[in-house]
């Protein structure tokens, strides 16, 4: 019976209407309302969750984690009633202008443990509504052998206008999410737009899943690109100017998508980017910038910095995940162990404890994956995604200075034409006079256009790193909280097991 | 009186002979400290079963205290490293009248255990008994790997990361020394409270002759002649596995030593796995926080404090994990790391009964045939009944000391294993008042 009190109102999906009057969590006065889907922090009405968001209202910089109240005790009956009967992390409750949803990585419990609180109440500009959101999932093999590739259901939920339709899907593979960041690509990242990377190709990754191996690794891989897969369209769709790209919309919606062809590795096009990247390479030693704008030195030194530390911290996360992996086979080795020497032991309680030694450790194992799990899914893949969004970053701030270069080259190449229209004046060649006045003009007209380019791109430049470093602040912020999270679990099951291992222990005699 | 058992006090003192305790009273808890001069460890439990019922008090541990006979204790209070030696500096206080001083210390490197170890297994006397066996050598190579690599990887560090690197170093080196101070320190304390070998002269010379003992060391010619010994034990194991057994009580101890014995090789090796994965995620928190650290000082943003945050409690964190993998490693693969060498100990006591028992069998097999050939029949019976009185001997002392191996062996396993537990959840409450975000714990 008590279910049918916490079932939502059938009519509505949205949760706040619910948290209006029905206390969702009638057992834990003291305790804060955990809220399960991510209420934006302006709209919750004065009678729920008062002191929290007062305490939010100040945003203490001391505490840092004081909205995260969460009652993280694994046997709240609460949590497996929202387990089951809470909503999908798909459904977007409607929000007001101002505030921003966090990334959702795809787990169901992830609705428990969005912290709305922690969202910076800012004004944007524009007042761009951000409603949208974009899952990919179900991996399906399509076709066989060499010719085989997985087909990802890519699927979106939105009430925004510039989309025909609120909830749609359709299935995309994976060159179809190359091409539509390669078009992105050409089109914005030389006006100074940083276009979030795609995720990487992996060759040996591609082929074990297309000869059909169906096992772990493979397994694996296949649940990191859908990971990425994600992250990726939602960074994008975040982006204001590239949600209302065409390409975009066309990607999102249309039933069928033209094969980006050049995308592959080994094609024609593929060896000729890699050749353009090595020319970059070169042409940005050899560029030196008269740097007048204080501003993009210090932040492309930050860049700079940012870059050297994420990947390094990037390394001893990879490291770590590995280690944690390890211990993880290790412990489910010596449970056996422990069960094989607990069976050959005589002694009848000694052989009973050591079983429960066994079975202890072989939950444990469990929980060091899950750790594990958590370690790279939640930590190790925001720094990989931020290594390559730097990048990105750090190939804007060499665009702008293409810019300027072809700028210069333009005004260099105006001067000596005015020096040879200055020499051309004492011949008499009123023919040639001419062209070298028409040719005078085209130039000057390139030189404002390139002066005006560079502005354009230094302004834009400026807007996105400042919007860039808001999201990077948010994403940090949420995922370290839930990490932080993850490992309190794995603590509090730790204590669980051990403590039920304890009389055990004792009762040998 | 026991005034709830009324059980007198007499009938204890003759049984478990209780010679001293003391009541410390600590905080909410009052400490009774037992010293038992019974070496019988089933007298020992049930006497504290009884205890714990008239009292209703929890015992929080059994102190296998082995340094129960007040008139010979042993203790090695200091010992000294020294590049690839380690000398131990080894102390006695005695009451006995066979040692010259009543208070001594003598210096002794690891060698010297060693010999006086098989000098005791080759003495034809303590056949029957268990000796305790020989401590393991010093092995430093674990963490001196460690400082290698450390070294090499000393560029690529901050000054704080390289310190906390060094400062773990140090730790397990620390963690090392102690461990193998306390394993030689218990080898003695083993021989000093076994009613037979705390009499044996070579344990005496051992322990107050003060010149170096390399002269009765086993030099090559008799390291040599030891080796070639337990080859050919080795070949005589097969040959006498397929004797006969008379004795079901030994049958039964034979299979399931030998069982035992492998299982618990096993798992020694998987646990040392185990706690070398903790030590390396101990390791890559440190990493993490001096990454962390690094990256919020240049930062400016509002990540700053979450960042901070973040480093400090991987800090913390990676002490706890030091802490979580060396007393696992104390706890459970020390344990099962000494009764895998002290089932040894005891598969060696039982191939010298059945080599004694072989010998009977051929005795009685020459007496027949002294008897066919009507030659020499008195040698042959004489013969035949030594070795029937060795066998027997033997037997019965065997039996004695693999019952009371087997009460040490599970009163250890229990206490070991309930401290291991205790301090997991110890740990792992600890990390969780570190973690910023508040919960219940």
């Amino acid at each position: 019976m008590t279910d049918t009190a916490r079932e939502p109102p059938p009519l509505h999906t949205d949760f706040h209407e619910v948290e209006d009057g029905e206390d969702l969590f009638p057992e834990s006065p003291a305790a804060q309302q955990p809220q399960p889907a991510s209420l934006p922090a302006l709209d919750i009405s004065t009678n729920s969750n008062g002191p929290k968001q007062d305490s939010l209202m100040d945003d203490d910089p001391e505490d840092l984690f004081a909205g995260a109240t969460e009652e993280v005790s694994l046997d709240s009956p609460e949590r497996d009633v929202l387990l089951s009967d809470g909503p999908s992390p798909a459904i977007t409750p409607i929000t007001p202008p101002t505030s921003v949803i966090a990334p959702r990585i795809g787990h169901a419990h992830d609705d428990m443990f969005t912290h709305s609180s922690f969202d910076e109440i800012e004004e944007e500009e524009g007042g761009d509504s951000f409603d949208v959101h974009i899952s990919v999932s179900d991996p399906e093999k399509v076709g066989d052998g060499m010719n085989a590739y997985m087909a990802y259901k890519v699927s979106t939920k939105t009430s925004l206008s510039v989309f025909k339709q609120r909830d749609f899907s359709v299935k995309r593979r994976f060159s179809d999410f190359l091409g539509l960041h390669s078009k992105l690509a050409s089109k914005y990242l030389h006006i100074g737009y940083i276009v979030p990377p795609a995720p990487e190709k992996s060759i040996v990754g591609m082929t074990k899943v297309k000869v059909g191996k169906e096992d772990q690794s493979s397994n694996e891989f296949v649940e990191k690109r859908r990971s990425a897969l994600e992250r990726y369209l939602m960074r994008t769709v975040k982006h204001p100017i590239l949600l209302k790209d065409p390409d975009v919309l066309q990607f999102l919606e249309n039933s069928e998508l033209p094969r980006a062809v050049n995308t592959q590795a080994l094609s024609s096009a593929g060896i000729l980017r890699m050749v353009n990247k090595a020319a970059d390479a070169v042409n940005k030693m050899t560029i030196k910038m008269n740097e007048s704008d204080a501003w993009f030195e210090e932040k492309q030194q930050h860049f700079e910095n940012l870059d050297v530390q994420l990947r390094k911290l990037h390394a001893s996360v990879e490291s770590l995940v590995c280690h944690r992996k390890e211990l993880s086979v290790n412990t489910a080795q010596f449970a056996k162990s422990a069960a094989m020497l607990g069976n050959s032991e005589d002694h009848t309680a000694l052989s009973r404890a050591l079983s429960q030694l066994a079975e202890v450790e072989e939950k444990i194992d469990q929980l060091h994956q899950d750790q594990a799990n958590a370690d790279f899914y939640l930590f190790s893949e925001l720094l990989g995604d931020y290594v390559r969004l730097i990048t990105a970053v750090k190939g804007v701030f060499d665009h702008r200075i293409k810019t300027w270069q072809k700028w210069q080259d333009s005004q260099v190449l105006l001067l000596k034409k005015r020096e040879a229209e200055a020499k051309l004046q004492f011949t008499n060649k009123p023919d040639k006079l001419q062209q070298a006045k028409d040719e005078i003009k085209e130039l000057e007209g390139k030189v404002q256009q390139g002066e005006r380019d560079f502005e354009q791109i230094s302004k834009i430049i400026r807007k996105e790193v400042g919007r860039f470093e808001k999201e990077r602040v948010k994403d940090f912020k949420t995922i370290i909280v839930k990490y932080l999270e993850s490992l309190v679990q794995t603590q509090q099951q730790l204590i669980k097991y051990w403590e039920a291992f304890l009389p055990e222990a004792k009762a040998i005699s | 009186m026991c005034p709830k058992c009324h059980v007198s006090a007499r009938k204890w003192q003759r049984s478990v002979e209780i010679f001293e305790y003391r009541i410390k009273p600590l905080k909410s808890k009052v400490t009774f400290d037992f010293r038992c001069k019974n070496q019988n460890a089933d007298e020992i439990l049930n006497f504290l079963k009884v205890l714990e019922s008239c009292f209703k008090i929890q015992l929080r541990s059994v102190s296998v205290d082995l340094n129960n006979d007040a008139s010979l204790v042993i203790d090695i209070p200091d010992a000294l490293c020294e590049r690839d030696m380690v000398k131990f500096t080894v102390h006695t206080k005695t009451t006995l009248s066979s040692f010259q001083k009543p208070d001594f210390s003598v210096p002794r490197q690891h060698e010297d255990f060693i010999w006086l170890h098989d000098t005791l297994v080759e003495t034809e006397e303590y056949a029957g008994l268990i000796i305790p066996p020989a401590p393991p050598k010093p092995d430093f190579e674990s963490p001196r790997e460690k400082m290698h690599k450390l070294g090499e990887g000393e560029a690529s560090m901050t000054k704080e990361e390289y310190a906390k690197m060094k400062q773990e170093l140090e730790a397990e080196y620390l963690a090392v020394f102690k461990k193998t101070v306390q394993v030689h320190e218990v080898f003695l304390q083993r021989l000093s409270s076994h009613p037979v070998l705390s009499k044996d002269r070579n344990f005496q010379i051992f322990l107050e002759y003060d010149q170096d003992l390399s002269v009765r060391r086993k030099n090559a010619k008799e390291m040599f002649g030891g080796f070639f010994k337990n080859m050919v034990k080795s070949a005589d194991e097969v040959l006498i596995s397929g004797i006969k057994e008379v004795d079901d009580f030994f049958e039964q101890e034979k299979t399931f030593l030998l069982d035992y014995f492998s299982k618990i090789k096993d798992s020694t090796a998987k646990a040392e796995k185990m706690t070398r994965s903790h030590k390396n995620i101990a390791d890559d928190y440190i990493h993490i926080s001096a990454t962390l650290n690094a990256i919020c000082a240049e930062d400016s943003t509002a990540n700053k404090k979450s960042l901070e945050k973040l480093s400090d409690l991987f800090e913390k964190l990676r002490k706890v994990e030091g802490r979580v993998a060396s007393d696992q490693e104390l706890k459970l693969t020390e344990l099962l790391r000494y009764y895998m060498r002290d089932i040894q100990a005891a598969k060696d006591l039982l191939y010298r009964r059945a080599r004694a028992l072989a010998n009977y069998e051929n005795s009685n097999k020459a007496l027949d045939k002294a008897r066919l050939k009507s030659r020499d029949i008195p040698q042959a019976e004489e013969h035949q009944q030594q070795c029937l009185q060795k066998f027997d001997r033997l037997s019965e002392s065997a039996k004695k000391e693999l019952t009371s191996f087997k009460g040490r062996r599970v009163m250890a396993f229990k206490k070991n294993l309930v401290e291991m537990a205790e301090l997991e959840i110890k740990h792992a409450k600890v990390s969780l008042t570190a973690h910023p975000i508040k919960h219940t714990v």
